[in-house]
């Protein structure tokens, strides 16, 4: 019972489905670590769930390749792949008790009587349910219901975990919370797992890596870290965080904005299109004084300023550039010395933060 | 208040109108059974004296026990055969494209919208060439092909409201696709199936037009028997035979009802 696990590695190669003209999977290769915790994050449309189904065997690409491990798993059926799953819907059994839902993979595997007990036991001690075994579903709220589905898709120690969207059902503290204890949860488990969701906080709080999918395509995987410091094309660049964005010109490797050369210490990525200037309103930092010569200028007149509780968004208009904003932590450190409206305010993107992206990623 | 009035005016004309409807509906029904009691040897109402005899008319006539015997098998039959090809078939529609669901499903209705008298003259001149005329089997054949649809229908629905991915999580679960299906989709549609069961028992035990064209000799149907009996000696066995008719129907409406309830009380 307590013995550890083996997590396992997936490889996905050059996966293709098709529905008509809509191309679901475009060409899809990735490779997911043992153990490790990997997101799938994109827009809804943009074949996110294809892809976890393909994983999950409910649906069958017309090309490619998945390994489990070193086992192909392509034309494997989905209750061959020994894989745990979350549904957005939980989809628990409404007829049975919390223990028979949980116990049901446990039973189909034809484990003995006293295995199934011992086991749901401690998938619900370790979702902190104990003592919930004998109550119905609908007697759940809707936080512990994740909670079974998670024990049911854990109890009969899966190599890999599949969560398709599991916590947006949840109201935002709830799930917050929840976020916390997934992560936890996983690596207690030391299973490799393969998430789900179109919330870009949800991703960045708890994954190793987060892969982003567009238009059937992976458009880069990374570190969350990285990847919101350094988007390599302006899609990832503008669906993760907040963010301006201005038209560039790229020539000998430097981006110029205006006729004048931005100072960036980021490598601007290959791509089609032009290039764009991301400005994330975090990045910038207002100064009182002169712009050091290091820095890119941005400062403008306090055009709005907005209070939002835990930060203040102060929307600048700049003279040629438009308006552009910037936001300062509501402490007294951030407030100190901001103008007011009307007044000019000193802005400055140091090049460590200045990202450019081009406008389609390679 | 006078709205509050008005209102109530409005309500109880929609009580009055809902029960003349409902009184119109069934009294035809209900007035066949006084008449089964009564002692004169021709249909009439209100009897003017009370007797069982044409009760044991029925019970005692070897024709007619034969005719009830065929319906009562035929009916049973359908059912068992209707019942897990219908409930199959909506699950087989359920999971496939909306395309080809919707053109299916047009399909699957016309045993329900053709007039029937023109299935039976199919049916009859299709089993005229294959030796299926009078036969047990013919005739659960073409009371399975109309009952088909209703039960088609329900489960469908029942389908409708079920949440498909506790399927999916069965089988990522380690179940096979059969095993889901049988484990936990279908306890969750029974209530649909059993509905679904009834109306095929229903159809066929009413079914008269196909009948009348398909079924003969020994292995004609009451309704069959029925009719012709209205037609040659018209007498208050037939209103005997309706009521029991009545009965069973109310029987297994009742029985699946009480079904229903217990399974919404578990929820």
């Amino acid at each position: 019972m307590s013995t550890s696990v083996q997590s396992l590695p997936i490889v996905l190669s050059r996966l293709c489905k098709a529905y008509g003209s809509v191309k679901a999977l475009d060409n899809v290769s990735l490779n997911i670590a043992a153990g490790e915790f990997l997101t799938l994050l994109g827009p809804s449309g943009s074949g996110k769930t294809t892809l976890l189904m393909a994983l999950a065997g409910f649906v069958r690409p017309d090309y490619g390749s998945i390994l489990f491990g070193d086992r192909e798993m392509i034309t494997t059926p989905p209750n061959k792949r020994g894989l745990g799953m979350v549904f957005q819907s939980y989809a628990l059994f409404p007829f049975m008790t919390v223990a028979e839902n949980i116990a049901y993979p446990l039973k189909i595997r034809g484990l003995s009587k006293s295995d199934q007990k011992m086991r749901t036991e401690h998938a619900l001690d370790t979702v902190e349910l104990d003592g919930y075994g004998d109550r119905r579903i609908s007697q759940l709220s809707g936080g512990q219901r994740q909670r079974v589905a998670l024990a049911r898709a854990m109890v009969f120690e899966p190599q890999i975990i599949l969560m398709d969207e599991p916590l947006s059902a949840l109201d935002k503290k709830l799930r917050e919370h929840m976020q916390i204890e997934l992560k936890a949860l996983h690596q207690k488990l030391d299973a490799t797992v393969v998430y789900v969701t179109h919330d870009q906080r949800e991703a960045l709080t708890m994954s190793d890596r987060i892969a982003v999918v567009n238009h059937g395509r992976i458009e880069q995987v990374e570190t969350p870290e990285r990847l919101y410091r350094q988007p390599n094309s302006f899609f990832v660049a503008d669906f993760i965080g907040e963010s301006v964005s201005l038209p560039v010109e790229v020539s000998n490797k430097k981006a110029h904005l205006n006729g004048r050369v931005l100072k960036s210490d980021l490598p601007i990525s290959e791509g089609h299109g032009g290039h764009r200037l991301v400005i994330r309103p975090e990045l910038l930092e207002v100064i009182l004084g002169e712009i050091p010569e290091t820095a890119n200028d941005f400062s403008g007149h306090v055009y709005d300023i907005i209070y939002q509780g835990d930060s203040i968004l102060v929307i600048v208009q700049h003279e040629s550039l438009g308006q552009i904003n910037v936001r300062v932590p509501a402490n007294r450190a951030g407030q100190k010395g901001l103008p007011s409206q009307g007044e000019r305010i000193g802005l400055a993107l140091h090049p460590e933060d200045t990202i450019i992206v081009p406008e389609h990623g390679s | 208040m006078e709205q509050i009035g008005k209102r109530k005016i409005d309500g109880m004309w929609l009580t009055v109108v809902g029960i003349a409807v409902l009184f119109f509906l069934i009294l035809p029904t209900l007035i066949v059974i006084p008449m089964s009691f009564s002692g004169a040897s021709f249909l009439e109402f209100p009897p003017t004296s009370l007797s069982l005899r044409w009760y044991a008319a029925y019970f005692n006539s070897p024709e007619w026990m034969s005719a009830t015997q065929t319906s009562l098998i035929v009916a049973v039959m359908t059912t068992v055969i209707a019942t897990p090809l219908g409930s199959l078939c909506a699950y087989g529609l359920h999971c496939s494209t909306p395309r080809i669901r919707n053109s299916v499903q047009a399909l699957v209705i016309i045993p329900i919208v053709v007039p029937v008298i023109l299935i039976a003259v199919g049916v009859f001149s299709l089993y005229a060439k294959l030796g299926l005329n009078y036969t047990l089997t013919g005739l659960v054949i073409a009371h399975t092909a109309i009952a088909l649809p209703f039960v088609i229908v329900t489960v469908m629905s029942g389908l409708k409201n079920y949440d498909f991915d506790q399927e999916l999580a069965a089988r990522s679960l380690g179940a096979s696709r059969a095993m889901a299906l049988w484990t936990i989709t279908v306890p969750q549609v029974k209530f649909s199936i059993q509905t679904g069961a009834f109306l095929a028992f229903i159809t066929s035990l009413d079914e008269v037009v196909i009948s009348m064209l398909i079924s003969g000799g020994d292995n004609a149907t009451i309704t069959r028997r029925m009719f012709n009996s209205l037609r040659d000696q018209l007498d208050p066995t037939i209103a005997a035979i309706s009521t029991c008719l009545i009965i069973v129907s109310i029987t297994v409406l009742i029985g699946v009802q009480l079904i229903g309830r217990r399974k919404n009380i578990d929820k």
